[in-house]
C-alpha cells in the first residue's frame, strides 16, 4: 500500500530564459514579495485582528443603549466589566460560572463521544467489503447537511408532544413522555446533536490518518498472534498521534465555542441545562444591550481558551519529544 | 511591462479592497438627491405571516407612492430578530428611514438618541398630537420628553373563550380570577387531551406582559419614581406564583405549554379547539379565523382580576412607528409617518392587522363582532395600564421573563415553585438590570 511519493515529483526544469524580455528593476523584486502578501495580510487584519481588537477595546468602556448610537462618547469602564464578569456572589458572575461549568461538561462529553464514534467507524471501515463507499457517504451526511436544516430537524424530533423521539418512546412502551428541549435532559439532548453533528468530522480526519499506516505491519502482527484490540492498541493509536493530537484540540476549540446549535435548537427559550457560554454572552450583550459587558465575557473566554491551548501544546509537544 | 502592470493590479486590489472595507460606512441607504426618493421601512410582523404582511402592505405602500412620489422599500421583520435588527442599525448607523417598534421598548429606545424625537414642528408634520387616543401617544416615550415614536397599531389582552365548550358545560364567561379558574378546572381532562387554557409560557415576551399584569392587579409597581426596579415587591412575587399556578396548583395548562415559544401556539390550540380559554392581544382574531374557527364561535371578556384587586386588564399594548436621526429625507419620511397614521389608512389595515384605532375619533374594524369590538375598545381605553416607561425597560422583559420560563420549565418536568421561589428568581432578575444600568 505505501507508496513513494519521492518518485513522482518533477524535476524542477527551468524555462529557457528569454533574452528579449526587460529586466525587472531591482527596486521592484524588492517590494513585490510584500505586494503579493499584501491582500492577504489586509483581509487578515480586516476580518480578524481589527474585530479582536475592538472587542477588547469594547470591554473597557461602558457601551451600553445610552452609547451605542455614538460609540466614541461611551465613557470608559476601567475593570468594571471584568469585575462584575468575575464577581461570583452576583447575578452576572455566577450566571457566567454556571454557563461555563455547563460548557466544560457540555465540550467534554462531546469530544470524547466524537472520537470514540470516529473512531470506531472508521476502524470499522478501514478493511475493503462491497458498499464501503456507499456506508461512508452516509456517514458524511450530517457533515454534508446545512446546520441550521439537520438542528432544526432534531428539534421538531425532540418536541415532547409531536417529536419522533418521544413517539418511539411510547410506541416501546414508556408510559411518561420526557420534555427533551426544557428542564435538565436539555443537556443530554444538545451533547447529542452536537455529537452527532461533529462525529463526522473525527471520522472523515481519522480514516484519512488510517490510510497512511502500512498495511503490512498489521498483515506482520497478525503473523505474531496479536488480536485486534492489541493491532488498533499498539500499530492505530500510535500511527494517528499527531492526527488525534490536533484533532482533540481542533474538536474542543469547536464545542467549547459552538454557538449555532443552542441557538438554532432551543431558540429565545433557552434552558438553563443547556446554557452553553457563547449564548450566554449574545444573551448578556443583546438582550441587555450591554455590549462592554459581553465584550469582557468573550475576552476571558479568549484567555481561557488560549491557556488551555497553551497547556495542551506544551505537554503534548514535550511528549512527542521525548518519544 | 506585463509584470509591472499586474504588480500594480494586484497592489491597487488590495488596497481597493481596504478602503471598501473601510468605507463601507457611507454607502448605506442612498435616496439620491432630486425627485426620485426612496424611503427604507421595517414592518413587524402583524399578519398571519411574513407574506401576508407584504400583500397587506404593498397596496398601501403603492398608494402613498402614487400619492406623493416618494418610493417605499419594504421589508417585514418578524419579532424574533426584529431588536436585533434595530440594535445593530443603531449600531451601525446603517439604519432604516422608517421602522415599526413593539410600543413596550419606546423608553428604552429613545435612550439611545438614535431616532427622531417628535417635537412641535414633527407633530404638526404628521398632523398633531391630538389626533391621537391619549394613552397610545403616552407609551411613545419617557414622560415629560418629546416622543421618538408614534402609535401605529393598538392591541389589547383578552379573555378568548369557546362558547360551545362553556354552554355544554353550564358555565358563564368568567368576571373573576377565581371563576376563570373554575371554569378552566371543569374544562380540563388531561386524559382526553383536553385542557381549560393554553399558556404561550415558553415565551419571555408573553410571559412578562403577564407578570406585570398579575402584578398591577396586585397594586404593586416594577420599577420606583427614579427608575430602580422593584421586582421583589410582595404582590409582584404572590401576581407571578398566581400565574405560574394555572398550570403549577390549578393544573389548567398543559405542562407541554412550557415549550410553546411564542403566542401563535397556544391561539392555534384554541382555534383547533384543543382548549377551552386562551389569553392574547386582540390580533389573534386573524389567527383564530385562519385556523378554522368561525368569528360567532367564541367571546371575549376581559381577562379577570382575582376579587379585590385592580382591574388591570392588559398593558397598553401595541406597535408605534418611529423615525431614525439620522434619515436623509426627514420631510418624506415625516409625509409617510402622517400617511401611516391617517384615519384612512388606519381603517385600511386595522381589519387585516386586528389591530385596534389608535385615532380619537376612529371606530374598530378589525372583527364584525360588535360585542367583540366594544370589549377590547374598553379595555384598551379603561383597563389598560402601560409598561414602565423606563430605559431599563427592555432588560425587565428579558430578566423576567426569562426567569418565568425557567420557572414554568421546572414546573412542567415535575419540579415545585414557591413563593421564596419566585421571589429569588425575581431578585436575580433585578440583580441583573442593576448590573446592566
Amino acid at each position: 500500500m505505501s507508496v513513494a511519493t519521492h518518485e513522482a515529483t518533477p524535476a524542477a526544469t527551468k524555462p529557457p530564459a528569454r533574452k528579449s524580455k526587460p529586466e525587472i528593476r531591482p527596486g521592484l523584486s524588492r517590494w513585490l514579495p510584500y505586494a503579493l502578501v499584501a491582500p492577504a495580510v489586509l483581509m487578515e487584519l480586516v476580518i480578524h485582528i481589527i474585530p479582536m481588537l475592538v472587542g477588547i477595546w469594547m470591554s473597557f468602556v461602558k457601551l451600553t443603549k445610552f452609547f451605542i448610537a455614538n460609540w466614541s462618547a461611551a465613557p470608559s469602564a476601567g475593570i468594571n466589566n471584568y469585575k462584575v464578569a468575575l464577581d461570583f456572589d452576583n447575578a452576572v458572575g455566577e450566571g457566567l460560572l454556571k454557563s461555563f461549568g455547563v460548557t466544560l461538561i457540555f465540550s467534554l462529553v462531546t469530544v470524547a463521544l466524537s472520537w470514540v464514534l470516529g473512531m470506531a467507524a472508521a476502524v470499522a471501515l478501514q478493511p475493503t467489503f462491497r458498499g464501503r463507499s456507499l456506508v461512508r457517504t452516509l456517514f458524511l451526511v450530517p457533515y454534508a447537511l446545512p446546520a441550521y436544516a439537520g438542528i432544526l430537524t432534531w428539534n421538531f424530533m425532540l418536541q415532547r408532544d409531536t417529536g419522533a423521539v418521544n413517539h418511539v418512546l411510547t410506541q416501546l412502551g414508556a408510559d411518561d413522555k420526557p420534555f427533551w428541549l426544557i428542564g435538565s435532559n436539555a443537556l443530554f439532548s444538545l451533547i447529542t446533536v452536537a455529537t452527532w453533528k461533529l462525529w463526522t468530522f473525527a471520522f472523515l480526519t481519522l480514516m484519512a490518518g488510517l490510510q497512511s499506516i502500512p498495511r503490512d505491519q498489521y498483515e506482520a502482527a497478525a503473523v505474531d498472534g496479536a488480536g485486534n484490540l492489541r493491532q488498533w492498541r499498539n500499530i492505530t493509536l500510535p500511527a494517528l498521534r499527531p492526527v488525534n493530537l490536533v484533532l482533540v484540540l481542533v474538536l474542543f476549540l469547536w464545542t467549547f465555542s459552538d454557538f449555532n446549535t443552542p441557538y438554532v435548537l432551543f431558540g429565545t427559550a433557552q434552558p438553563p441545562a443547556g446554557d452553553l457560554i457563547t449564548f450566554h454572552i449574545y444573551n448578556a450583550s443583546f438582550l441587555t444591550w450591554n455590549f462592554g459587558s459581553g465584550a469582557a465575557m468573550s475576552v476571558l473566554l479568549l484567555i481561557f481558551l488560549m491557556i488551555v491551548t497553551g497547556i495542551y501544546l506544551f505537554v503534548t509537544g514535550r511528549k512527542t519529544r521525548r518519544a | 511591462m506585463r509584470l509591472r502592470s499586474l504588480v500594480a493590479a494586484v497592489a491597487a486590489t488590495a488596497l481597493g479592497v481596504g478602503l471598501a472595507a473601510c468605507g463601507g460606512g457611507d454607502s448605506g441607504s442612498d435616496g439620491g438627491s432630486g425627485g426620485d426618493q426612496t424611503l427604507t421601512y421595517w414592518a413587524s410582523n402583524q399578519g398571519t405571516s411574513l407574506d401576508n404582511d407584504k400583500q397587506v402592505l404593498i397596496p398601501v405602500l403603492e398608494q402613498f407612492t402614487k400619492d406623493t412620489g416618494i418610493k417605499v422599500n419594504l421589508e417585514v421583520i418578524g419579532w424574533n430578530d426584529l431588536q436585533t435588527r434595530i440594535q445593530t442599525a443603531i449600531t451601525s448607523g446603517q439604519a432604516p428611514d422608517v421602522v415599526n417598534i413593539g410600543n413596550t421598548w419606546a423608553a428604552s429606545l429613545q435612550a439611545t438618541g438614535a431616532f427622531l424625537p417628535f417635537d412641535n414642528d414633527a407633530m404638526t408634520a404628521i398632523g398633531g398630537k391630538d389626533k391621537f387616543v391619549p394613552t397610545a401617544l403616552a407609551t411613545g416615550g419617557k414622560a415629560g420628553e418629546d416622543v421618538t415614536s408614534v402609535p401605529l397599531y393598538g392591541l389589547a389582552y383578552g379573555l378568548y373563550y369557546n362558547k360551545a365548550m362553556f354552554a355544554a358545560a353550564g358555565l358563564q364567561p368568567p368576571k373573576t380570577w377565581e371563576e376563570m379558574v373554575t371554569a378552566a378546572q371543569k374544562l380540563t381532562n388531561p386524559a382526553k387531551n383536553q385542557w381549560g387554557m393554553a399558556l404561550a409560557a415558553g415565551s419571555y415576551t408573553e410571559n412578562v406582559h403577564f407578570a406585570f399584569i398579575n402584578g398591577a392587579q396586585n397594586k404593586s409597581e416594577w420599577f420606583d419614581a427614579e427608575g430602580k426596579p422593584t421586582f421583589t415587591s410582595d404582590g409582584n412575587v404572590q401576581g407571578v406564583l398566581r400565574y405560574l399556578d394555572l398550570m403549577q396548583k390549578d393544573k389548567v395548562a398543559n405542562p407541554s405549554n412550557a415549550q410553546y415559544d411564542n403566542g401563535t401556539k397556544s391561539v392555534n390550540d384554541f382555534a383547533t379547539k384543543k382548549v377551552a380559554m386562551v389569553i392574547n392581544q386582540n390580533n389573534a382574531d386573524s389567527s383564530i379565523v385562519a385556523n378554522g374557527m368561525k368569528a360567532g364561535e367564541y367571546g371575549v371578556v376581559p381577562f379577570p382580576s382575582p376579587a379585590g384587586g385592580e382591574p388591570v386588564a392588559s398593558h397598553v399594548a401595541g406597535i408605534n412607528l418611529s423615525v431614525f436621526k439620522n434619515t436623509k429625507h426627514k420631510d418624506s419620511t415625516l409625509k409617510f409617518v402622517k400617511y401611516m397614521t391617517d384615519a384612512q389608512t388606519q381603517t385600511t389595515l386595522g381589519k387585516p392587522f386586528a389591530s385596534l384605532p389608535v385615532l380619537k375619533d376612529a371606530k374598530p374594524v378589525f372583527t364584525t363582532d360588535a360585542a367583540e369590538a366594544a370589549i377590547f375598545q374598553d379595555i384598551y381605553n379603561t383597563k389598560s395600564k402601560p409598561l414602565p416607561l423606563v430605559p431599563a425597560e427592555d432588560q425587565f422583559e428579558s430578566t423576567v421573563g426569562k426567569a418565568m420560563n425557567s420557572m414554568f420549565a421546572k414546573i412542567a418536568t415535575g419540579g415545585t415553585v414557591s413563593a421564596d421561589e419566585v421571589k429569588a428568581a425575581l431578585k436575580t432578575a433585578e440583580d441583573q438590570v442593576a448590573a446592566g444600568s
